[in-house]
């Protein structure tokens, strides 16, 4: 008889050429595609040039993205830029990415359509669970770990047990991804789900846009997941349709798989969500926060940086002036341009706010928006971490693009009913 | 192998931010972010801290970023080991990867500053200041392997493939 097996194991087991893969087991896989940014590339390219390979195992499988302090920040920046440009030159990686070419890593993969489901990457950025999105299974690892997938092409991971998350009800009116994930991770703590899959489901997801699924998969990780991941269906597809030529392999999970834990979240009944300093998981509805004042707002990232993301934010701003500092980065080159063509770009300049270039900048207190000590900020990133966003003095608030509107409207967190 | 060495306690959930902020990341060189360990969370750790020491924390220990400069910072600020309640699983890879090892320990109890011998390979842990001892998890058999092997590229060198 078959065992029955979660769309997690399934990938794995493909992978691994087994028939049948449980949680616990050690297997040694092929990669489809390998990820390094502009932080974490520089060591893995050191790692890689110990192995004593010359050759990377696939120059097409990997892709390298300048995101985090890009435009160039300072002058060691700059030299681990040129770094990541000279070997994907050197080698023939032809899939490196700089501003203008591309943008934030986890936008920018899915819009080229660099992952389709079924595949099995290796990113070296915590984010790159964002790709179980596309039904994919996707993980983050470090430097060391890439620097011997670029060389070997093959990576060892233990299989991780599965906790299904079913998301029910039609969300409201300003309810996206982010709100969904946050009460999540609210439930689970930032542990909860550490060395474990999150697998999303539930009929609530055909309501939700493949932006606001990223959103989702993106922040699995906060909860310490390996994995964030969901099944391709008909909007996966009609989103990979004109992006991507190769053809997808689109995994199920048995109805008899095994979960470690099943969480049902009717999101019809959630209010938008707000994750107070300094941690993720400290999570309450916009409405039991209580009075914030607010010194700046961020949307962007590769949490909410997409179009939807800016859609939603500009339709609040729309004849309306921030009252905070307000900085928009639009995730991607693509991003940009399409909000440039819906006058998005130009609603945000109105209300306000600069719009600078595609980076991860001020997510991690990098640059192009750094917070001093004793200022608050809410941020459509994923982590508020002590000292994230800058000064260990400073706060910062987590919501979704609805939410970061209204309260640079106003000056406080606020939700969108207020204004 | 022991090792022993000073306790320098930590809490629940010490993120890869705390450990290494990310303005330090500009560069990789790991000599440079040891100096910057723990630079907001405890200024002046890297002074203070002395070749061999040991870090002891709760849960859930190097949660957030996948970045390797985390557990490069420590190695290179002179700690020889970590032992926590938990740990977060990239971080995990990371330091067995770069040769820093890890023991898994939800039961220990340790002061700052007390005098502490781990044996990697059963996983004791005992408290020499206090004449206690705890039992680590064993590590797993592939963990060894790498950690034998003088970390993963050792490891993929010696073998020619994963």
């Amino acid at each position: 008889m078959k065992r029955p097996m979660t769309i997690t194991e399934k990938i794995i087991a493909a992978h691994a050429g087994a028939e049948y893969v449980a949680p616990g087991d050690i297997v040694k896989v092929p990669v489809d595609t390998a990820l390094a940014n502009d932080i974490t590339a520089p060591l893995a390219i050191r790692v890689f040039r110990e192995t004593g390979r010359e050759m990377v195992f696939d120059p097409d499988r990997i892709v390298l993205v300048a995101d985090h302090f890009v435009p160039n920040k300072d002058i060691a920046s700059a030299q681990q830029v040129k770094t990541v440009r000279e070997f994907a030159a050197k080698l023939g990686i032809r899939h490196y990415y700089e501003p203008g070419r591309g943008g934030v890593e986890h936008v920018i993969l899915p819009e080229k359509g660099l992952v389709t489901p079924g595949e099995l990457i290796i990113g070296a950025d915590s984010h790159t669970c964002t790709y179980g999105a596309l039904g994919a299974f996707s993980t983050g690892v470090g430097s060391t770990d890439l620097g011997v997938v670029m060389a070997t092409g093959r990576t060892w991971l233990k299989v991780p047990a599965t906790i299904k998350v079913n998301y029910t009800g039609r969300p409201g009116a300003w309810i996206g991804g982010k709100d969904l994930i946050l009460y999540t991770i609210g439930i689970l703590g930032v542990e909860g789900a550490n060395y474990r899959a999150l697998e999303f489901g539930g009929p609530a997801l055909k309501h939700l846009s493949m932006d606001n699924r990223f959103t989702i998969c993106n922040m699995a990780v906060e909860a310490g997941a390996k994995n964030g991941i969901m099944e391709a269906d008909e909007i996966t597809l009609a989103y990979l349709k004109d992006r991507s030529s190769k053809s997808p392999m689109v995994f199920r999970s048995d109805p008899e798989a095994l979960y470690e834990r099943i969480l049902n979240i009717d999101a019809a009944s959630l209010e938008p969500q707000v994750a107070l300093p300094h941690s993720p998981d400290r999570v309450k509805a916009v409405s039991q926060v209580g009075r914030v004042n607010l010194d700046q707002v961020f949307i962007g990232s590769c949490t909410n940086g997409r179009l939807g993301d800016l859609e939603i934010a500009a339709s609040l701003l729309t004849g309306r002036k921030a009252s905070t500092r307000l900085i928009v980065l639009p995730g991607s080159s693509e991003v940009y341009l399409d909000a440039i063509k819906k006058g998005i770009i130009e609603t945000f300049v109105k209300a306000g706010a600069v719009v600078g270039p595609p980076s991860c900048g001020p997510c991690l207190g990098g640059h192009l928006g750094i917070l001093a000590d004793g200022e608050k900020a809410l941020s459509t990133t994923n982590r508020n971490f002590l000292g994230r966003m800058g000064h260990p003095g400073s706060e910062v608030y987590l919501a979704g693009p609805a939410v970061a509107a209204a309260s640079a409207v106003l000056g406080r967190i606020a939700g969108p009913e207020e204004i | 192998m022991i090792l022993e060495g000073t306790a320098w306690k930590f809490g629940d959930n010490v993120d890869t931010d705390l450990i290494i902020p990310a303005r330090f990341l500009n560069v990789s060189d790991a000599e440079e972010l040891g100096h910057h360990c723990f630079e907001d969370l405890r200024p002046g750790f890297e002074g203070l801290v002395k070749s061999g020491d040991i870090i002891v924390a709760g849960k859930n220990f190097g949660c957030g970023s996948s970045r390797e400069h985390a557990p490069l910072a420590i190695k290179a600020a002179g700690i020889n080991l970590v032992i926590a309640a938990s740990f977060a699983r990239i971080f995990y890879r990371n330091s067995f990867n770069i040769g820093l090892p890890l023991l898994e320990c939800p039961e220990g109890s340790f002061d700052q500053g007390e005098r502490l011998k781990a044996n990697l390979k059963t996983g004791e842990i005992t408290d020499v200041s206090k004449e206690k001892s705890f039992q680590a998890k064993p590590l797993p058999d592939f963990m060894n392997a790498i950690l034998d092997a003088g970390g993963l590229v050792a490891l993929v060198k010696a073998k020619g493939i994963l």
